[in-house]
Formats: C-alpha cells, sequence, structure tokens
C-alpha cells in the first residue's frame, strides 16, 4: 500500500541530505533545539497543532509514521491494506514496549481512537480523522476499521493520530501529560521534564523498535523572536535552530561555523479572490465610487496572476526562499498535475486583458494579509500591491494580526468572508491535493463538510464532482489522475492565485545538519552529523 | 503602560511650583533658556527636524507612500546605491524597496505629529480629569482614581488590538490608542499637584469670595500646576513615539505602506544581525536625534521655569 | 483607617469587575477566538463542534455571566490553548517575572541614585551632562532594539553572557528561582538590565531633581554651617529627603514592571507572564487574558493603596479621609 516514493525538488544551495540515513551509534551527547512556536500541551491529543504534533513524533509512534517527505512509513503498524471496500486491515508491530513498561498491543489501539476525538476542552481535536471509523480488535496485532463508504485516505488519517498506552495514557487528562505521569508513547524519545515557557527535554529511548535515538538528552527551547534565535544559534547557547529568518540567511550562508538546511514545505501561499458578491466590500470603481466586481471576471483574475512576478517575490522578498507556485502543492506531491506552471510575469498582457474585460483603466483595491502567521506574509503583501497598482489596479494594503484577520477573512459581521482579495497560505497536512481541493476549491457546503476554508467562495460543480469522485476512488493511480484534473480545472478558472511555495531553513552549528521536512517540523531525528 | 514606561508622574517634578510670575518677561525666559548652550544646541536641532519633517514632500527624493513609485525590486540597496530611476539612494532602500531618506522624512513627519498630537489631546484630557479629581474629592474621586487604576493595568497593546479590529489601521486610530494609554499619567500627575494646591489659602480665599468651581480650578489652580505637567509632556511626547514603535513592533501599529519612523525601526528589527545594518540604523539614530533633542529642551524648560532652582 | 482600607478593598472589587467587563467585550471585537485554533484539516461541522464545546457559540452576555459564576467560586476559566485552568499557568510563570523585575528594580537604584546624587551636586559638570544625556537614551530607545542590541553585543560578539532563556533555578521555599545560581545570574543580566534601563533613566532624574532642590533649602544649608561633613550631609540628610519620592515611584513602577515586560520577555524568551500575556492576546486565548488582567489591576489598587497610606504617615498633612479614596 505504499505510495509511488515522492520526489521532491530540492532546492539550490541547500544542504539536503538525500534518503534518512542516520549515523548508527548511538553516543552520549546532547542536543539543544530551539524553535519558534512552543508546544501547548504534552498531550498528543489535545490540540491537532503543529508544535504539538512536531513534539509528538518524538515521543509517540503512529500507525503509520509520516518520513521527511509525508510518506507514510510502517510505524505500530508493519502493514495494512483494504479487505473489503469497506474495511481496512491493520497488522500490528510485535516486540514493541511503550516507555512505562508496558507491551503494545491491539487494546493500545482501540483506546487510542477512542481516547483521541474526546479529550475535554480540548480547542482542536482528532475527530476529524477518527468520525465516521469503526476501530475492531481481530486478534493482538490485528485490527480492522471499517467505514461507510470505501475509504481512500484511511492511513492519512490514521497517521496523524499519536498511539497511547492502555495502561497508563488513555484515562489520563491533559494535566497528567503535562505532568509526565502519562507521557508514556513507544518513540524514539522519552519525555523527561516540561517548563513551560522555558524548556522541555527528552531522552533517548534505547529500546526503540527502529533507528536507535543519536542524542542522549534532547532540550527544546521556544525562541519566538526570529532575530534572538539566530543570536542563539551563534552565542552557541543552542545546537539548531528552526525557522531562520529570511533576512538573515546572507549572512549565515557566510559564516563557516554555521550549517544551513532547507526544504520546500507542503505550504502554498495564494491569493483567494472574491467572486461570489456583485458588490465587494473592498472592490471601488477608480475615484471611489462602485462598480460591480471585477473579480467575478476570470480575465481579471487572469490579469491579477500575470501581473505579479513571481520571481521577483522569491528573489526580493523571500531572498530565493521560495518557488513560484502554479498550483496547489509543489510538484512531486501526490495528485498534482504535470501540465501547471506558474503563470508568467506579464505586465502587457494584464493590461490587455483588464481593457478585454471592461476595466483599461483598472480599478480601486485593497489587499488584506496577516502580519504574523507566514514567511514575510507582509512583506509579500505590499509587493503584490506594489505590482497590481503598476498594471492600473490601484491597491492599498492592509495588513493584520492573526487574530483580527482570520476571523474577518472567514466570517465576517454577515457570517460571509469580509475581504475582497487575500493572502492566505494553506499546508497540506495529509500530503497530497485531496487537502487543498477539498477545502479550498470545492464549493462552501456545509453538510458535505467541503469548501471549508473556501474564502474566495468559488464554486464550479463540475470541478465539485471531480473532487468527490477523487475522495472515493481507492486506487490511488486513478485518485492522482482525479486530483490533477480537478486541480487542472480549478486553476484555468483561476479560483485560487498561486504565488509561492514556502522553502523552510534550519540552521545548526558545525558539524550538524538537518533533514528538511515538508510538513515544516523540527523533530530531533532529523538533526545528523555531518 | 504597556512597555516603555519613561514618563510616569514623579512627585519631585510634579511638585507643587508656584507658577512662573506672569510679568516676567519673555526675554528673560529666553536668555535664562539659552544659558545652556547644550539645551540652545538641541532646541536649534529640533527646530531644525521639525521643518525637515514638514517639507518632507518637498525635499524628499522620493514619495515612499506611492506603491506605484516604491518597487520590491529595489529592496535592500545599501546606502550610495543608484536605482534605476537615476536617483541615489544615499541612505540606501528598506525590505519593501522604499528609500531610506525620503521614508524616514515622511516617517519623522507621522513620528512628530502622532506624538504631539496623542501627547497634547491625552494631556487636556488627563489635565481635566485630574483637576475635577482633586478638586471635587470624595466618592468622585475615588471613583476617578480607580478607573485611573484600571487604565494603567491595561496593556496598551490590548487597547491597540481592539482599536484596530473596530475601527482599522490609520494614524487617527493609534493617536486614539496612545491617547487611551497615556490619558492616566497626566491624571495622576495634575491630581498629585492639584490636591496640595486646593489646600492653600488663595483657593479658601477664592472660594469664600463666592466663584464659581469652573472657574477656580481652571484660572486659579490650573496655572500652578502647569510646570509639572509641561515637564511630563515632554517626556510623554517622547514616550509615545516609542511606545508607537513598540506596538509596530508587535504588529499593531501603523500602516505598513506608510511607515512611522517607528515603523521603520521596528521592521528594522529583523534587520539587526543581518548585517543590512541601514535599515535598522538609520531611522534609529533619526529617532534618537528627535527625541533626545525633545527632552534637552523639555530639561532645561524645567530648569528654567522652576523658580526654586533659580540663582 | 481600616474603614479607609476595607472601602478601598470593595473599590477595587469593582474595578476588577470592570476590568473583566472590558476584556470580555473587547476580544469579542477584536475577533472568533475558534479561528485562532482550528486545524487545517477541520470541516465546519468540526469546527462548529470546537465552537460549541468552548462555549464560544452562546451569545457574550450569556459567556460573561457563566464566567462571573465560576469566578465566584474562584474559577477565571481554563486556558484555550493550554487546556489548564488559567490562574495557575499564570501562577506558574511568576516566579521568572518577580525575579526579573526585582533584579531590574535594585539595578535602577543601583545605578540611578548615585548617578542621579552626582548629577545633582555638580549640574554644570561634563560627566553630569552626560549622565543625563544618557538618561535620555535610555527611554528614546524601543526595548527591543535596546534588547536585541545588548543580546549582539555581550552574547554574540563577546560571548560573555548566554543569549535567552533562564538558567539553571534551585527551589527557595518551593518556588524555583534562578538567581541563587552562577549560570542563572548570568541568564539574568541582561534582560534584567535592558528592563531596568528604563527606570534608571527615571531615576538618575528623580534623584538629580531631588538633589538640586534640596541643596538649596534650608535644612542643608543649616547642616552646613554646623560644620557637618559633606560625606555626612549627602549621606544622611540629603539622601533620606530625596528617597522618599523614588521609593514611593519606584512601588509604582515596580507594578508596571511585572505587568508589562512583554517586550523584553519576547526578545530574551524568558518564561515569564508577560510572554504567556502577549501571546495569550495575539491568540485571543480570553481566559488568560481576563485571569491575568484582574490580577494586575489588583496588585495596581493595592500599591496604590499601600502609597496612599505610606504618604499619610510620611507627610500627616495628608488625611487618608481627605484624599478621598
Amino acid at each position: 500500500m505504499k505510495r509511488c516514493n515522492l520526489l521532491l525538488r530540492s532546492v539550490a544551495a541547500a544542504a539536503v541530505v538525500g534518503a534518512a540515513g542516520f549515523s548508527a551509534p548511538a553516543l552520549a551527547e546532547d542536543l539543544t533545539i530551539a524553535v519558534g512556536a512552543e508546544a501547548t500541551s504534552i498531550d498528543p491529543h489535545f490540540h491537532n497543532l503543529g508544535p504539538n504534533n512536531q513534539l509528538g513524533f518524538q515521543i509517540f509512534d503512529r500507525l503509520a509514521n509520516p518520513d521527511e517527505r509525508q510518506n507514510f512509513e510502517p510505524g505500530l503498524a508493519v502493514s495494512w491494506a483494504p479487505i473489503d471496500d469497506t474495511t481496512w486491515e491493520f497488522k500490528l508491530r510485535e516486540g514493541v514496549k511503550f516507555h512505562d513498561g508496558s507491551d503494545f498491543n491491539a487494546d493500545d489501539v482501540i483506546c487510542t481512537f477512542e481516547r483521541a476525538p474526546n479529550v475535554p476542552n480540548s480547542p482542536a481535536g482528532f475527530s476529524t480523522y477518527t468520525k465516521g471509523k469503526t476501530f475492531v480488535k481481530v486478534d493482538d496485532y490485528t485490527v480492522h476499521v471499517k467505514t461507510d463508504a470505501p475509504y481512500p485516505l484511511m492511513v492519512n488519517d490514521l497517521g496523524n493520530v499519536a498511539i497511547v498506552s492502555n495502561e497508563t495514557g488513555c484515562d489520563a487528562s491533559t494535566e497528567d501529560y503535562n505532568s509526565g505521569k502519562a507521557a508514556a508513547g513507544t518513540g524514539p524519545y522519552k519525555f523527561v521534564e516540561y517548563v513551560p515557557g522555558d524548556r522541555i527535554v527528552l531522552a533517548a529511548n534505547h529500546d526503540y523498535w527502529g533507528e536507535k535515538p543519536t542524542w542522549e538528552t534532547v532540550t527544546i527551547k521556544p525562541i519566538k523572536s526570529g532575530p534572538s534565535r539566530v543570536a542563539a544559534l551563534l552565542a552557541g547557547d543552542v545546537d539548531v535552530i528552526a525557522s531562520v529568518p529570511t533576512t538573515d540567511i546572507e549572512t549565515l550562508k557566510g559564516r563557516d561555523d554555521v550549517t544551513l538546511s532547507q526544504g520546500v514545505s507542503n505550504r502554498v501561499i495564494y491569493l483567494h479572490i472574491d467572486q461570489f458578491r456583485e458588490a465587494s466590500p473592498f472592490v471601488k470603481a477608480n475615484g471611489g465610487g462602485d462598480i460591480k466586481n471585477p473579480l467575478m471576471d476570470k480575465r481579471v483574475r487572469e490579469a491579477i496572476s500575470k501581473a505579479i512576478s513571481r520571481e521577483l517575490i522569491r528573489d526580493r522578498v523571500m531572498e530565493g526562499l521560495s518557488i513560484p507556485a502554479g498550483q496547489l502543492l509543489p510538484e512531486g506531491f501526490f495528485g498534482v498535475s504535470e501540465n501547471l506552471k506558474p503563470d508568467a510575469y506579464d505586465a502587457d498582457a494584464a493590461k490587455a486583458l483588464l481593457a478585454e474585460a471592461g476595466v483599461p483603466d483598472g480599478f480601486e483595491l485593497t489587499i488584506h494579509g496577516p502580519n504574523d502567521r507566514y514567511v514575510n506574509d507582509a512583506k509579500i503583501v505590499e509587493a503584490i500591491a506594489q505590482m497590481l497598482t503598476r498594471v492600473g489596479i490601484k491597491t492599498q494594503v492592509e495588513t493584520l494580526p492573526r487574530s483580527v484577520y482570520f476571523s474577518r477573512a472567514s466570517s465576517g459581521a454577515d457570517g460571509l468572508p469580509e475581504f475582497s482579495l487575500i493572502l492566505v497560505g494553506w499546508g497540506a497536512g495529509s500530503g497530497e491535493a485531496s487537502s487543498p481541493l477539498r477545502a479550498l476549491i470545492a464549493t462552501n457546503d456545509k453538510d458535505k463538510g467541503m469548501g471549508t476554508a473556501n474564502r474566495g467562495r468559488y464554486s464550479n460543480p463540475e470541478v465539485d464532482k471531480v473532487i468527490e469522485e477523487a475522495l472515493a476512488e481507492v486506487d490511488d493511480e486513478k485518485r492522482a489522475g482525479l486530483l490533477a484534473k480537478a486541480t487542472e480545472m480549478a486553476i484555468g478558472d483561476y479560483a485560487i492565485i498561486p504565488v509561492h511555495y514556502q522553502v523552510n531553513t534550519w540552521a545548526s552549528r558545525k558539524g550538524l545538519k538537518y533533514i528538511p521536512r515538508t510538513d515544516e517540523y523540527t523533530v530531533a531525528y532529523g538533526v545528523v552529523k555531518e | 503602560m504597556a512597555v516603555t514606561d519613561a514618563g510616569k508622574t514623579s512627585p519631585i517634578e510634579a511638585a507643587p511650583l508656584p507658577a512662573p510670575p506672569a510679568e516676567a518677561p519673555l526675554k528673560r525666559f529666553l536668555s535664562d533658556f539659552a544659558d545652556s548652550r547644550l539645551a540652545l544646541g538641541a532646541a536649534l536641532l529640533l527646530a531644525a527636524i521639525m521643518i525637515v519633517a514638514f517639507l518632507a514632500p518637498v525635499i524628499a527624493p522620493q514619495d515612499p507612500y506611492d506603491l506605484a513609485t516604491v518597487s520590491v525590486l529595489d529592496a535592500r540597496l545599501p546606502p550610495g546605491t543608484e536605482n534605476f530611476a537615476g536617483y541615489t539612494h544615499w541612505l540606501g532602500t528598506d525590505g519593501a524597496g522604499r528609500d531610506l531618506l525620503s521614508a524616514i522624512l515622511y516617517g519623522l513627519r507621522i513620528s512628530i505629529s502622532v506624538g504631539l498630537a496623542s501627547g497634547v489631546i491625552a494631556l487636556f484630557v488627563g489635565m481635566a480629569v485630574g483637576l475635577v479629581a482633586a478638586y471635587v474629592g470624595g466618592r468622585t474621586e475615588g471613583l476617578i482614581m480607580r478607573v485611573v487604576d484600571l487604565q494603567l493595568s491595561f496593556p496598551a497593546v490590548l487597547v491597540a488590538l481592539i482599536l484596530l479590529a473596530i475601527l482599522g489601521k490609520g494614524i487617527d486610530k493609534i493617536v486614539i490608542a496612545l491617547v487611551v494609554a497615556q490619558w492616566a499619567y497626566y491624571a495622576r500627575t495634575v491630581r498629585a499637584s492639584a490636591l496640595v494646591e486646593r489646600r492653600r489659602e488663595y483657593v479658601e480665599a477664592a472660594q469664600s469670595l463666592g466663584l464659581s468651581h469652573a472657574r477656580i480650578i481652571f484660572r486659579h489652580i490650573l496655572p500652578n500646576c502647569l510646570a509639572p505637567l509641561i515637564v511630563v509632556g515632554t517626556v510623554q511626547t517622547a514616550h509615545a513615539i516609542a511606545l508607537e514603535a513598540t506596538l509596530s513592533f508587535l504588529g499593531v501599529g501603523l500602516p505598513q505602506t506608510e511607515p512611522s519612523l517607528g515603523l521603520l525601526i521596528a521592521n528594522g528589527f529583523e534587520y539587526m544581525i543581518s548585517g543590512k545594518y541601514w535599515i535598522s540604523v538609520f531611522p534609529g539614530l533619526a529617532l534618537l536625534l528627535t527625541i533626545v533633542s525633545i527632552n534637552m529642551v523639555g530639561d532645561q524648560l524645567r530648569d528654567v521655569l522652576n523658580p526654586r532652582l533659580q540663582k | 483607617m481600616s474603614v479607609f482600607i476595607l472601602r478601598r478593598l470593595m473599590q477595587s472589587a469593582l474595578v476588577m469587575v470592570a476590568m473583566a467587563v472590558i476584556v470580555f467585550f473587547g476580544i469579542h471585537l477584536i475577533g472568533d477566538p475558534v479561528w485562532m485554533f482550528v486545524s487545517p484539516d477541520m470541516d465546519q461541522q468540526d469546527i462548529e463542534e470546537v465552537t460549541r464545546a468552548l462555549g464560544l457559540d452562546r451569545p457574550i452576555w450569556e459567556q460573561f455571566g457563566y464566567f462571573v459564576l465560576s469566578a465566584l467560586q474562584g474559577d477565571l476559566g481554563t486556558s484555550f490553548i493550554f487546556g489548564e485552568p488559567a490562574l495557575g499557568l499564570i501562577i506558574e510563570r511568576m516566579p521568572a517575572t518577580l525575579e526579573l523585575a526585582f533584579t531590574a528594580l535594585l539595578m535602577a537604584v543601583a545605578f540611578g541614585i548615585p548617578l542621579g546624587l552626582y548629577a545633582g551636586l555638580y549640574p554644570d559638570s561634563a560627566v553630569s551632562k552626560a549622565i543625563m544625556a544618557g538618561s535620555i537614551l535610555g527611554f528614546s530607545l524601543p526595548t527591543f532594539w535596546v534588547g536585541i542590541m545588548l543580546i549582539m553585543v555581550f552574547a554574540v560578539i563577546l560571548g560573555w553572557l548566554p543569549s535567552t532563556g533562564r538558567g539553571d533555578t534551585v527551589d527557595l521555599f518551593g518556588v524555583p528561582v534562578s538567581f541563587l545560581t552562577l549560570d542563572g545570574l548570568k541568564h539574568l543580566l541582561l534582560p534584567a538590565f535592558n528592563l531596568a534601563l528604563l527606570k534608571i533613566s527615571l531615576v538618575i532624574r528623580l534623584t538629580r531633581a531631588g538633589t538640586r532642590e534640596a541643596i538649596h533649602q534650608d535644612y542643608i544649608k543649616f547642616a552646613r554651617a554646623k560644620g557637618l561633613s559633606t560625606r555626612r550631609i549627602i549621606g544622611v540628610h540629603l539622601l533620606k529627603n530625596i528617597l522618599i519620592p523614588v521609593v514611593t515611584v519606584l512601588g509604582l513602577e515596580f507594578g508596571s514592571l511585572i505587568a508589562f515586560s512583554v517586550v523584553t520577555e519576547t526578545v530574551f524568551a524568558w518564561p515569564g507572564m508577560g510572554k504567556l500575556l502577549i501571546e495569550a492576546i495575539q491568540q485571543l486565548d480570553r481566559p488568560i487574558i481576563v485571569a491575568y488582567l484582574i490580577m494586575i489591576v489588583f496588585l495596581f489598587v493595592v500599591i496604590n493603596l499601600i502609597v496612599d497610606i505610606l504618604y499619610s504617615i510620611l507627610d500627616p498633612r495628608v488625611r487618608l479621609g481627605d484624599r478621598g479614596a
């Protein structure tokens, strides 16, 4: 059931390691990692949030563990396959022990999937991955998962849920995990200490069933301010830092005591365009009068796409750390189209398209974006505004803290998205094109659970049909084809305008390097010696 | 509030001082002021900064707010680079491609007006509230002073964020946020000096003459509380500018396409260890010069206005 | 006196309620917290479910009523993002912030008073002018700017001190403190100085102003005439008189040091309450913000109360009832 091995383009000038080859022997060495965002809990089921998941990756295993390119490798399940249309069989790994000493078997799996969706006070739990599924223990090392309809994304779903111990973990509260009482997983590192705001300490699990851990003790420190994080590395206080600010990369490259590791992420930065109302709140005629929303015209959307020089943004805003995007996921991911290329910058064509659409002198527009969410988000918004202004669309910029931004961008005063043109990002958690397609492109439909983040309210029934077909197609090859087809149709409509894929950078002291992950996570087992 | 609290009341600076005699000739004041050559220099510098800031649209090589002339193509050019349009960026460009010299000139204008506007409004609001509290006393005073407590414990960031959410971004909104964040300091200062003043004989005399409360407060007590207010005012104005920078640093400041000096510095923060020193150093220097000159002038004013220090 | 204190405490309860109202409705205006938590994979129904589970689907006044009811039973709410009681999270991070604030206060006094004294005694000397000019620097440069500069110079370039974080801690009466270990002290130095810089400037100015006024006053002239040594005049008579206002102001400043060390804690990754607050604000974690600010407003009221009582003790002319509050 393993998917075709994805080959992601690694970025030039980057020290990217090929396959996950660890230098084998476990030496008594300590590692300190500085990350930008702190885990809010040790409980792996409390909040489905990047920092929490990346911590959980080190302490816990999943039935299938995503590798650094989000391919699912056998984890606590050694194999899985559908045995009929609505049942998947998972064969479990034998001889695995939890950190608390108890043995791993099917009971742990069953009780994990009972606990995961039901953690009290959880601000965003894991029911997303468990709903509609029934878990049945067949024997100690076999579990069946049943659904009502054929469900191809079984492994992608279950690969997100950390397996906890039936003995200590399943009945424990979130506080029990934070205190360490219940924080026993099967992963390569054991939980040692959690000092909120300051550090989380892990220790090697020498009995790990997989690759033996390289580091005896791992300390993870949250340092939110980018320059401070870089300074901590330069001062020798930490060994590895995550999310190196793009502004510092040139300097770090020039130093011979620092190694940089870079890799593309699963995150696309794109523009969502209001294309569902005749009067869009932040679109005005030249001079400020009312105007029929020109963004509903595909030619205008195309003009916007062509007015944006993605290369210039890459070179001058991202300092080389982005890849111009032409679709929803970078090439190499499952379900992407091979035919789509990023729109080339062509100001004349953009102006011609505007003229064709009946707005030769452009119009007035405000573009909104967050200023504390994505890498250089506010700067990208400003650069795009400059470019649109140059082709005649007089663009104002309003960047907001995410606390204000996402609420208004999703549902404003009347429950509808409030803005006209917005910059957003989307990271495909499942590692395939179905994730952005169903959330961003599909028609907003609460009952079907589709188009949840479709903040431009693009709606095309034909595209919807292909997406739904893909979501029910168990045959991987056919599904990939359907996903690519849906992507091509939507991008052809300029449902959204992709800008670029983020490229992430880790920096480490000389002698170490990091195996970049497409899910942007920073984990101790990804730090290897050069 | 929040983060930088330089300009709080100090009992000493806020100590009740008799107002300078009304008939004191301006000439005497000026010559006293000019006593310190340093202060004179600061005053001249301040005047120069004001003029330059005021004339920014005329003298700046670029309109840094016009998105049609600013391009990321020119981003992060070092000082002295000539660009395609044929003029030289003497101080380099920032991360969005704005000419730094122009941005600083325009930014000064915004920062100074934001600082002055919020300072003056907060001063008037705080002054009125503080005077009333001290004069009326009793429950009213208790109520007012508890509101002051409330205000002092409310972080400016949250004020700014709430205003941002309700009203959007803009210079006027940031002025409101700064006023809300600062009036309480003035209220506390004025109240402290007015409390002492209202027990003085001249107030009793005025009351026994049957003068209206408003007249007593504004014509008699207020003039005697002015000196400390002016001093707190100069410090608070400087503080307002720095506070605006901090708000920008936290992402709730001014619109990014129309940067103030504070926003330029906040933007420069991420470049501080990148080797592109000019993006953070030049705006910082401009801010420093402005605030130092404002405060030197303020210090000298305080000394000149304080009769107990007259030689 | 006790009536006065009682009345003041009752007023403070009102202020705390007012604070809760403002924060509650203010955050409601900023945005819907749910959008801060949801993960991309959730669909509309999942989002609705979370909204319901956190009680955020109820009308805001109903949420507030529920909050008041629990608050009366001593429960200030459970943090949305941490899932633990808000008050506990704040108290857990309090020692780090208190330690930082106390150290900053100490630095303010240790640097500020001697420098201010000198500047006040010899106002015309070049050194005094330099001190005064330097003190202006203290509050004209934004804290974050100074902070990263300190890190660059002392941690990165010179390598004398660690860049960020809190050092080793030992338990003192069950509270983890770091100032008793060498490593802890080293970590403490830079952030404390960053935080103290403003206060140093303030103390310099206060002391200078006080000194300049005092040396012209009769008791100093009298002491001089009596032939007391300069050291004694400065050390005893002068200092005693200028310390009172300095201490009063620092008392109030201490409140703000504790409450709003936000920027310093962010730049130095100091695990204190300030960082907790700013992150809670950025993520609309309402229970933490409400609990935090209620606590701070109480702190301010109490400090002001103590200051007012001190006033009445130091200056008999001020009667408490008269101060009306």
